[in-house]
């Protein structure tokens, strides 16, 4: 199968591959995925007082492309606020990794991964 | 070390044509011309004395007589013609029960399921988790009306040896056709099918350092085993096979079949030992299976997996290699090899396996480079692997409630 330039070297040099601590309040976790489906993606994110994502994280079990597409979502995030994070859409994703249509998938579960870190950050903080 | 790479270990996919096999088909294609079959001229002697000068040595390499030996276009038309053939000749005096093997290759596989869709039934025998076959479970697969079974030698992705005079003998005594896929057996097992009880068996000429394109199906003639004819025309080969015979390939695939008679011994010493070095370095990583019987097992073959990496980032991890991945990659879908989920094997096992098969140009530089890149593109694939992380944090991930996309 033939990989783009983009997937290529994330897949060679992936970013920010780590783990943060997932109980410190300021640490959002998404895992998504099943190991019997060939994919799995583990992405955090830490926020500071001002709300804004300051570092993001992910360790990805899966084909190249769900690599690339993780790589790629923790280098977007670092900026943004939770609002802006949640608009990643898997569509960007794609295009900018080139992935062919039978690859989409991974795209989706980097979506799908943000959404549940955010989601995991919300439900931690104070209303 | 300096290695040239990709590194070849995808030997039990083809193998390359020796250069003296090369050599010697040579004038086959430009000087000696002619049709084997032409009788009337020594352009045809001559090819005829090659084909038959072929047919001898493909012969001694299994001891069988050279009139046993039909001229095919490879393993694939040997188990089809061995399989339609036998069970479309008996099945009107023995019945019409098959027996064989869910980790055949696809040739077996496929052809008797073509004969299930004329009416005959079949039994897919699952092999043990170490890809052998129980011969209790074999015989209580025996019907009555059981014609015909197809077992294969060496297995093409786990290397494993099946006990083929056990099976044979219990075919005897029931009087079943028995069938051999020997395609990845020769140059690497002895074959004696004056000892054997076998009837037929497939062979092809370039899994063993000859040219793709030509097999042979060696069918017993005491007793007479009697098939019939798949491909219709000129009457070659005794009616069993019609078509002009491809003289040069014939020819490679004698002096193929020769020099493996001459060298097995000392080559299967030396691949043996290239195997267990391989074995030994990739052993050092944690957590690798190794799929199929070690005992019982052709010393070319090893086929492995490494837990909590994905199938297709370690294929793409090991590019430096030619190897083999249990997982398929098709266009759209990844399959996990469906002989290593006969032997039991989860999916993402059986995903995460690669067929190391070694052979006669190998060397040991070859296997401590692969050993070398195994280890670091593991520990990579590793480090980026949330699998690995909760299986050294103690989560037992078979009681994980994943959310399945």
């Amino acid at each position: 199968m033939a990989y783009s330039d983009k997937v290529l070297d994330h897949y060679e040099n992936p970013r920010n591959v780590g783990t943060l601590d997932k109980n410190d309040p300021h640490v959002g976790t998404g895992m998504v995925g099943a190991p019997a489906c060939g994919d799995v993606m583990k992405l955090q994110i830490k926020v500071n007082d001002s709300g804004i994502i300051e570092d993001a994280k992910f360790k990805t079990y899966g084909c190249g492309s769900a690599i690339a597409s993780s790589s790629l979502v923790t280098e977007w995030l670092k900026g943004k606020t939770l609002d802006q994070a949640a608009e990643i859409k898997n569509s960007a994703i794609a295009e900018e990794l080139a992935l062919p249509p039978v690859k989409i998938h991974c795209s989706v579960l980097a979506e799908d991964a943000i959404k549940a870190a955010v989601a995991d950050l919300k439900s931690k903080q104070p209303a | 070390m300096t290695v040239k790479t990709p590194i070849y270990l995808d030997y039990s996919a083809t193998t390359p044509v020796d250069p003296r096999v090369a050599e010697k088909m040579i004038p086959y294609i430009t000087e000696h011309f002619g049709n084997p079959a032409s009788r009337s001229h020594p352009f045809g002697w001559t090819a005829e004395e090659a084909v038959e000068e072929a047919r001898d040595e493909v012969a001694k390499l299994v001891n069988a007589d050279p009139r046993e030996i039909v001229w095919t276009s490879g393993a694939t038309e040997s188990n089809n013609l061995a399989i339609k053939g036998a069970a479309n000749f008996y099945s009107g005096t023995k019945g019409k029960h098959i027996i064989t093997v869910q980790t055949e290759h696809k040739a077996v596989i496929d052809a008797v399921r073509d004969l299930e869709r004329q009416g005959f039934t079949a039994t897919y025998l699952a092999p043990e988790p170490n890809g052998l076959i129980d011969l209790e479970k074999f015989k209580a697969a025996i019907q009555p009306d059981t014609v015909l079974a197809s077992v294969m030698f060496v297995n093409n992705e786990i290397g494993v040896i099946q006990d083929i005079t056990a099976i044979g003998n219990i075919c005897r005594e029931n009087n079943i056709i028995f069938h051999v896929d020997a395609a990845q057996a020769t140059g690497k097992v002895e074959i004696d099918l004056e000892k054997l009880p076998v009837d037929l068996m497939s062979f092809c000429a370039h899994k063993t350092y000859g040219p793709k394109g030509i097999g042979a199906l060696y069918v017993r003639r005491k007793p007479r085993i009697r098939i019939e004819a798949q491909m219709h025309g000129g009457g070659h080969e005794r009616g069993m096979r019609s078509g002009t015979l491809a003289t040069h390939q014939i020819v490679g695939m004698g002096e193929a079949f020769r020099l493996a008679r001459l060298e097995m011994k000392a080559e299967n010493l030396k691949v043996r030992r290239l195997r267990d070095r391989l074995l030994a370095g990739l052993e050092e990583i944690d957590e690798v299976y190794v799929n199929g019987d070690m005992d019982h097992r052709v010393p070319h073959n090893l086929n492995i997996s490494f837990n909590f990496v994905e199938g297709e980032s370690l294929i793409m991890a090991v590019k430096d290699i030619a190897v083999s991945s249990g997982s398929a990659c098709t266009s759209a879908s990844l399959e996990p090899s469906y002989v290593l989920r006969a032997l039991g094997r989860s999916d993402e096992l059986a995903h995460s396996s690669i067929r190391f098969s070694i052979g006669r140009f190998t060397t040991e530089e070859d296997i401590d480079y692969t050993i070398a890149l195994m280890k670091s593109k593991i520990g990579k694939l590793r480090e980026l692997s949330p699998l690995w992380e909760m299986h050294l944090d103690g989560i037992d991930l078979s009681k994980v409630e994943w959310a399945a996309h």
